[in-house]
C-alpha cells in the first residue's frame, strides 16, 4: 500500500489510501502524480479533493498511456479509498486500460477470482456492522488464498478524519486464530448435526 | 478613478442573517461622458453565484464570462455545483497570471454553497478576501460610510434591502462617476433573487423628505 496524502492543513483531513498490484515501479510514478494532483487542486480550488475526482484523475492518465505513440500502459491495477470532504467512505478500483469503478468490497490480484466469490458470498450488512466484524470479513477473505496464515497479511483501517492506523503483526495473528477457532466450532456443529 | 475606465461606480455587498444582500449602481462612464445610464454590472453566473463588475467593464465582462464558463464545466464534471471559494479562486488565478498587465477589475462573487452564504472580494492584483461586507469602485467610500453607520448581522429582509438601497444611493449621490438605477439582488438558500430596479434621483428625494 501506499499514503498518496497523509493531511492537509487547516481542518481537512484526507488519508488517500492507495493500494496497487502489478509493477510496483509504475505504481511509484502513479502515486507521485496522484500527490501533486491532490495538492494544486487543494491550491486552485481550496478545498480537498474527493476520492472520485482523484481516481478520474488516475484513470485519465493511465488511459492517456493507452492511446499516445511510444509509451506503454501503466501495469497497475489500484484500489483507492479514502473519505469524501462530506465524511462518505469511498472505494474506487481503477485498472491499466484506464477505466474505473466504484466498489462497495473489491479484490485485485493474481487470486482475485476466488476472494470475490467469497466476498460476493459473505459481504452482508451484518458482516460489516462493527468494526471487528469487518476486520474479521477481510482476513478470513484474505485466508482463502493466502498460505501461511497470518504471516502474510497485511492490514490497515482507515476511519474518518483520523490517520490510517497499520495492523501490527501480532494483532493480525490473534484475529486468525479467533477466526480458525471459529471454523473449527462450526465445523463441530456441521458434524453433530450430521 | 482612471479616465479609460468605462465603469466608474459603486458596487457593495453584504453578508446577514438571511444570505447576502448585493447592490449595485448603473452608471457606465468614459471619462466625463456617461456611456450608459442602465449598465447591468451583476454578471449571473448560475442561480446559486453572482458576480459584481467594477473597473474597466471589458475587462469584467469577459473574465467574469469566462468564470461562468469554467463553473459550468466544473458543475458538468464533477457533478456538483462549484463552491464560492473555488469560483473565487479561479478568477483570482486568472488575475494573478495577468498581473502587472494592465488589467483593472473589482468584483465580489456571492454565493450560497455546502458551507452557507459566501462573499469574497477578488480584484485585478490577484487579492482574493472573505468577509461580510465589501464595496467597490469610485464610490465605494461613500458606500462603506453608510453601510458601516446602520450595518447589524441580525438585520431583516427589508432593513438589509434599505441598507444597501441607501449605501448606493448617497454613494451615486456624491461620486460624479456612480448613478442610474440601483439593481438589488439578494442571495438565499435556495438560490438569488433579483429585488429591485430603483431610480437612484427618485431615492434621494425621498430620503430628503423624509428628513423634513
Amino acid at each position: 500500500y501506499c499514503l498518496i496524502n497523509k493531511e492537509y492543513f487547516c481542518c481537512c483531513n484526507i488519508s488517500d489510501n492507495y493500494d496497487s498490484v502489478g509493477l510496483t515501479a509504475d505504481a511509484r510514478i502513479i502515486i507521485n502524480r496522484a500527490r501533486v494532483e491532490c495538492q494544486s487542486h487543494k491550491l486552485t480550488v481550496e478545498d480537498p479533493v474527493t476520492v472520485e475526482y482523484i481516481t478520474r484523475y488516475i484513470a485519465t492518465l493511465k488511459q492517456r498511456y493507452t492511446q499516445s505513440n511510444g509509451r506503454r500502459p501503466f501495469g497497475i491495477s489500484a484500489l483507492i479509498v479514502g473519505f469524501d470532504d462530506d465524511g462518505s467512505p469511498r472505494l474506487y478500483q481503477t485498472d491499466p486500460s484506464g477505466t474505473y469503478h466504484s466498489w462497495k468490497a473489491h479484490v485485485i490480484g493474481r487470486n482475485a477470482k476466488s476472494v470475490r466469490e467469497f466476498l460476493e458470498k459473505n459481504y452482508t450488512e451484518e458482516a460489516i456492522a462493527t468494526d471487528k466484524e469487518a476486520i474479521k470479513l477481510a482476513i478470513r477473505a484474505l485466508l482463502e488464498v493466502v498460505q501461511s496464515g497470518g504471516k502474510n497479511i497485511e492490514l490497515a483501517i482507515i476511519r474518518r478524519n483520523k490517520p490510517l492506523q497499520m495492523f501490527s503483526a501480532k494483532d493480525i495473528e490473534s484475529q486468525v486464530v479467533e477466526i480458525e477457532k471459529e471454523r473449527e466450532e462450526s465445523e463441530k456443529k456441521k458434524k453433530k448435526s450430521i | 478613478c482612471g479616465i479609460k475606465l468605462a465603469h466608474g461606480t459603486t458596487t457593495l455587498a453584504f453578508k446577514f442573517q438571511h444570505g447576502v444582500v448585493v447592490a449595485v449602481d448603473s452608471r457606465a462612464s468614459a471619462g466625463s461622458y456617461i456611456a450608459s445610464l442602465e449598465a447591468n454590472k451583476v454578471i449571473e453566473i448560475n442561480p446559486y453565484l453572482l458576480g459584481t463588475m467594477s473597473g474597466s467593464a471589458a475587462d469584467c465582462q469577459y473574465w467574469e464570462r469566462l468564470l461562468a464558463k469554467h463553473c459550468r464545466l466544473y458543475q458538468l464534471r464533477n457533478k456538483e455545483r462549484i463552491s464560492v471559494s473555488a469560483a473565487s479562486k479561479l478568477l483570482s488565478n486568472m488575475m494573478c497570471e495577468y498581473r502587472g498587465m494592465g488589467l483593472s477589475m473589482g468584483s465580489m462573487i456571492c454565493g450560497w454553497d455546502k458551507k452557507g452564504p459566501g462573499l469574497y472580494y477578488v480584484d485585478d492584483n490577484g487579492t482574493r478576501l472573505s468577509g461580510p461586507m465589501f464595496s467597490t469602485g469610485c464610490g465605494n467610500t461613500y458606500a462603506y460610510g453608510v453601510m458601516d453607520s446602520g450595518y447589524r448581522p441580525d438585520l431583516s429582509v427589508e432593513e438589509a434591502y434599505d441598507l444597501g438601497r441607501r449605501a448606493i444611493a448617497h454613494a451615486t449621490h456624491r461620486d460624479a462617476y456612480s448613478g442610474g438605477v440601483v439593481n438589488m439582488y439578494h442571495m438565499k438558500e435556495d438560490g438569488w433573487v433579483k429585488v429591485e430596479k430603483t431610480d437612484v434621483s427618485q431615492l434621494i428625494h425621498q430620503y430628503l423628505e423624509a428628513r423634513q
